[in-house]
């Protein structure tokens, strides 16, 4: 059977065009749509088999059930719980997720926190000039990549959205456009571009001050050379940026996460806000999850504010440095995790996996990742987009929802939220709080 | 709505859409509706206090990804609301822009039941109905944006109205929206390429103007029955001397026949579009003239959009206009506009009545209500967050019942409300029958909700009640609006949700949606040329693109017919 309109839950670009063969509840092939990565996520391998609970430093599988009990009993006790993770998957579980942080007194964080949470500060601080990808489609004759690299992490966001799409006013695809990279080193998107700039690492913040004030019209103060890019090159850029019709900025970890961290991006949308003055511009984060976004947008209308909500209180306490994840566990504050749908094992410094090898911790994912090794609860779940459906946030904060493609017996990432809940409110009634 | 029965005696009523004028009445109320008598109540003694219908509001910006965009990018007003979570309630944050939960609980306690989202992107509509599934305890709505879309744009320059209706149609119902919005038509439009439109410019490649605009979204309206009229933000907001262009739109469509007993435009935030004078310097109250427009004429109604001073967060679809905004005061700015369809701006202001601009719009937003003549043609609003929270109506209330009140306020502010306003040489006082009409009674006949419950205490209608701690006869404005903020009880679908200022039950609000029912032939024809857009321009397919029924997960269908 072929299902159209299919959702890839993989990248933030949130494809929803694809076209697959699903034979005996599998999905056979993808045809039509998906990038090399994600295709392979639809084709999907590697799955955690069964529930499974820790015993004497061992995985020994286990009923639902008793995983479920396990994990409220460890989060019920808990004095300094962290539940992490949230960006891989749908807002029906973020919306639990929180309600159980709320309930237990939780600090709830996701990805973001160490991917485009500067970005996020940023924000706070100037506002977003942004717009959806169509827009970028239909209008946008510039196209600046900045610190991202989207050929290899988000495959099909030049095709579907930017520089090699077609759009009503950019009807002959790139011909109507041009594309400038700027990076650290030359990566295969640099190698399309029209404009290539490379920049000394660490160095975006004086290059964003440069076009800034040459956009402001203060050329005499920019010096010959800024960040390893000269002057030349930085009035070439600026004039592409003034004589479009309508141009966008992408930009990627490269920029948050190098020197600066949100400095940088604030720099960023100055430099939009600058730009602007003289043309329609638009900036956008290049969000890596598919629902890394989605989270914050959840998180959001919910507590107020977007990540690293600590909830302790509770009411809802935000002070990223303060109560974001890494922080927590730094300070070997934290006393119990549970992560879901994210590899903290992979990714988060080595002091805090120290820290997380001490206490208790709850894994919910449908694959085996690094975290798998320490978990001492491990729930598998379904895994959304393929057997579940649910709300997911594109990078550009539109909701689309991801569809269910076959069955399967593994619990969606919401209903073992829900059991986990309902599970903690006995146990806390039992004990009378 | 809750099973059993309830009877608040001893109550002075005030439902003006069934005549009643502070008469003592017993309300009866079983499983969850208003009927004649009841048998085994529960009862409330209401001892004298004012009893009003469950609030409606007619225009607030409470869900979405323009308010959520508000939230994420003020901290600083999520800490001036945060509140713990209690055994009924969970955590609440912020002031201009609260979280959800604090939107229901704080909404409820002012004894509103009922609150209209007015402004959805039709691409972004599921977010609108993700953030209405968790604000608590209010029967809700959302109004989508139909006037910047391409496929409106094309019908209106080719002057296909039916193809248009065909539109629209389809839009509402894949958006499961409420009726048509239309905010700076053209004007969006225009600033995806960071210009704007007056009324009679022309939109940038489309080859129409916003009067046409509005005029053929007005036909195309009216040839279904539908409960509201076209629903409109003109052009030129915020702009001194833009009265002249406001009552121009009215005009439009003043010879359009309404398919249902009511007017054929709601003017939104009127107060934003009231201004006289050529610029800052100059700028003065227009009020007078946009009421006596008013007063001549049926087709129109209007919400007041009043000023609440204070710091909050502007938002809305006008994105030029939010643009000239944060020109003037340099504080953040988030934009986001939305392909094929609309666009949005965000940024902080302060209301400052130290400002003579900001003084005089302040006496603006009063004037109107003031001199309309007719309360059933008005209704009390702040465009919240726009012009203020909505936490600030019992201010406002206060203000329109007491003209000492008034007096008071102004002689602390800007000298310019004695020069170049008109509020304090205005006597009138509202008295609470008339309150009662500009937030609950015009409110839901503008909306057409009047028929299906909402706004009255008829036999019938849901059993939605607001019992306010004060007497009738109460003067004192401190009081007066200490009792619109928070109820002796509110009272939703026969459960009682507030007692004594405190949420005590938080049951889930139902969402009206409307399903304008068009002829297949003509849908057949509009869908040709809407999967051409999806085809070549959305970044979304067709098939993806309708909100899917787990949104909406308590509907509440209202058919709107083609007329006969
Ligand atoms: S670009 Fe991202 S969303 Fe699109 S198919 Fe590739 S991995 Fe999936
Ligand atoms: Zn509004």
């Amino acid at each position: 059977m072929e299902i159209t309109d299919v959702v890839c839950a993989l990248c933030g670009c949130v494809c929803d065009d694809l076209v697959v063969e699903v034979e005996d509840n599998e999905v056979k092939k993808v045809k039509k749509g998906a990038c090399s990565v994600g295709k392979s996520k639809l084709m999907g391998h590697g799955r955690i088999k069964s529930p499974a609970i820790r015993e004497n430093g061992s995985l020994k599988e286990c009923s639902y059930d008793d995983a479920i009990k396990k994990a409220a009993g460890i989060l019920a006790a808990a004095r300094r719980p962290l539940l992490y993770g949230w960006s891989s998957t749908v807002c029906e579980a973020d919306k639990v997720g929180i309600e159980l942080a709320e309930e237990i007194g939780a600090v709830i964080d996701n990805t973001a926190s160490v991917c485009h949470g500067p970005s996020v500060l940023a924000i706070q601080d100037v506002g977003l000039p942004s717009c959806t990808l169509g827009e970028v489609k239909n209008r946008a004759d510039l196209v600046i990549y900045w610190g991202a690299n989207p050929t290899d992490a988000h495959a099909n966001h030049m095709k579907r959205y930017s520089y090699i799409s077609k759009g009503y006013w950019t009807a002959e695809g790139k011909k109507d456009k041009k594309l400038i990279v700027v990076d650290v080193r030359e990566t295969k998107t640099a190698k399309v571009a029209d404009v290539f700039i490379r920049i000394e690492q660490g160095k975006d913040f004086l290059v964003f001050s440069a076009l800034r004030a040459l956009l402001l019209g203060y050329e005499d103060v920019v010096p010959e050379e800024v960040g390893g890019v000269s002057k030349k090159d930085l009035l070439e850029a600026v004039r592409l940026m003034k004589e479009a019709k309508f141009g966008i900025t992408f930009f990627g970890m490269g920029v948050t996460q190098s020197t600066g961290r949100h400095n940088n991006i604030v720099n960023a949308i100055q430099m939009t806000r600058a730009a602007h003055t003289h043309t329609k511009f638009s900036i956008m984060p290049m969000r890596g999850h598919y629902n890394v976004n989605g989270f914050n947008q959840v998180c959001t209308w919910e507590t107020g504010y977007p990540f690293s909500v600590d909830l302790s209180r509770g009411y809802a306490w935000y002070n990223p440095g303060e109560t974001s994840s890494t922080d927590l566990l730094v300070r070997r504050e934290c006393d119990a995790a549970l992560f879901i749908a994210t590899d903290p094992g992979a990714h988060f410094p080595g002091e805090s996996i120290r820290h997380l090898a001490k206490i208790p911790v709850i894994q919910i994912d449908p694959f085996a990742n690094p975290t798998t090794e320490f978990a001492d609860v491990v729930i598998p779940a379904a895994i959304s987009g393929i057997e579940s459906e649910g709300n997911v946030y594109r990078m550009d904060n539109i909701p689309i929802r991801l569809r269910k493609v076959v069955d399967t017996e593994y619990l969606p990432d919401e209903e073992i939220l829900e059991k986990i809940l309902e599970e903690v409110r006995a146990i806390r009634e039992k004990e009378g709080e | 709505m809750a099973e059993g029965e309830l009877l608040i005696k001893n109550g002075v009523v005030y439902d003006p859409i069934n005549g009643v004028n502070g008469e003592k009445k017993d309300i009866c109320i079983r499983d969850g509706k208003v009927v004649e008598e009841v048998k085994n109540p529960k009862v409330i003694d209401a001892g004298g206090r004012v009893v009003m219908p469950g609030g409606v509001d007619i225009h607030s910006h409470i869900a979405g990804g323009k308010v959520n965009s508000g939230r994420l990018f003020r901290p600083e007003d999520g800490r001036r609301g945060l509140e713990a979570k209690t055994k009924v309630c969970r955590m609440q944050s912020g002031y201009s822009v609260p979280n959800t939960f604090a939107t229901g609980y704080r909404y409820a306690k002012m004894g509103y039941t009922f609150v209209m989202e007015a402004a959805m992107p039709p691409l972004a509509a599921r977010h609108t109905h993700e953030e209405i599934v968790d604000i608590p305890i209010l029967d809700n709505a959302a109004l989508p944006l139909i006037d910047n879309n391409w496929m409106t744009l094309d019908y209106v320059k080719s002057g296909d109205i039916d193809l248009l209706t065909a539109y629209i149609a389809w839009i509402i119902k894949a958006t499961k929206g409420y009726g048509v919005k239309i905010v700076n038509p053209g004007g969006t439009e225009a600033w995806a390429w960071g210009k704007n439109c007056d009324l009679n410019d022309t939109v940038p490649y489309f080859d129409v103007t916003p009067a046409e605009i509005v005029k053929s979204l007005g036909e195309a309206n009216e040839k279904f029955e539908m409960p509201h009229s076209i629903h409109v933000h003109t052009n030129m907001l915020g702009h001194p001397g833009n009265f002249g262009v406001t009552m121009a739109t009215y005009d439009l469509v003043k010879g359009i026949k309404p398919s249902k007993d009511r007017q054929v435009l709601h003017a939104t935030h009127t107060q934003f579009h009231s201004y006289g004078g050529t610029n800052w310097g100059d700028f003065e109250s227009k009020a007078d003239a946009i009421a006596d427009y008013v007063n001549k004429n049926e087709h129109v109604t209007i919400d007041i959009g009043s000023i609440i001073l204070g710091d909050t967060t502007t938002m809305t679809a006008d994105g030029p206009m939010e643009y000239s905004l944060y020109q003037i005061t340099g504080r953040k700015w988030t934009n986001h506009d939305v392909e094929l369809e609309t666009g949005s701006g965000i940024t902080p202001f302060l209301y400052s009545g130290k400002s003579p601009v900001n003084t005089i719009q302040w006496a603006i937003g009063q004037e109107l209500a003031l001199l309309v003549k007719d309360p059933w043609k008005v209704a009390l609003t702040t465009d919240h967050p726009n012009a203020g929270p909505f936490i600030g109506y019992p201010i406002l209330i206060s203000m329109l019942m007491s003209k000492k009140r008034r007096e008071e306020s102004a002689a602390d502010m800007h000298s310019a409300i004695y020069d170049r306003a008109a509020l304090p040489s205005i006597d009138r006082e509202y008295d609470l029958y008339e309150i009662a009409i500009i937030t609950r009674g015009m409110t839901a006949k503008a909306l057409g909700l009047h028929e299906h419950g909402k706004g009255h205490l008829g036999v019938g209608a849901d059993g939605d009640v607001a019992i306010y701690d004060m007497s009738p006869e109460e003067r004192d404005a401190g009081k007066i609006q200490k009792a619109f903020l928070n109820t002796k009880y509110t009272i939703k679908g026969g459960e009682i949700v507030v007692k004594d200022g405190e949420v005590v039950a938080t049951p889930a609000g139902k969402t009206y949606f409307v399903t304008p029912e068009c002829d297949d032939t003509l849908t057949e024809e509009m869908l040709k040329k809407l999967k051409d857009k999806f085809e070549h321009y959305y970044s979304v397919t067709f098939n993806n693109y309708p909100v899917q029924d787990a949104y909406v997960p308590n509907p509440y269908e209202i058919k709107a017919p083609m007329r006969g």
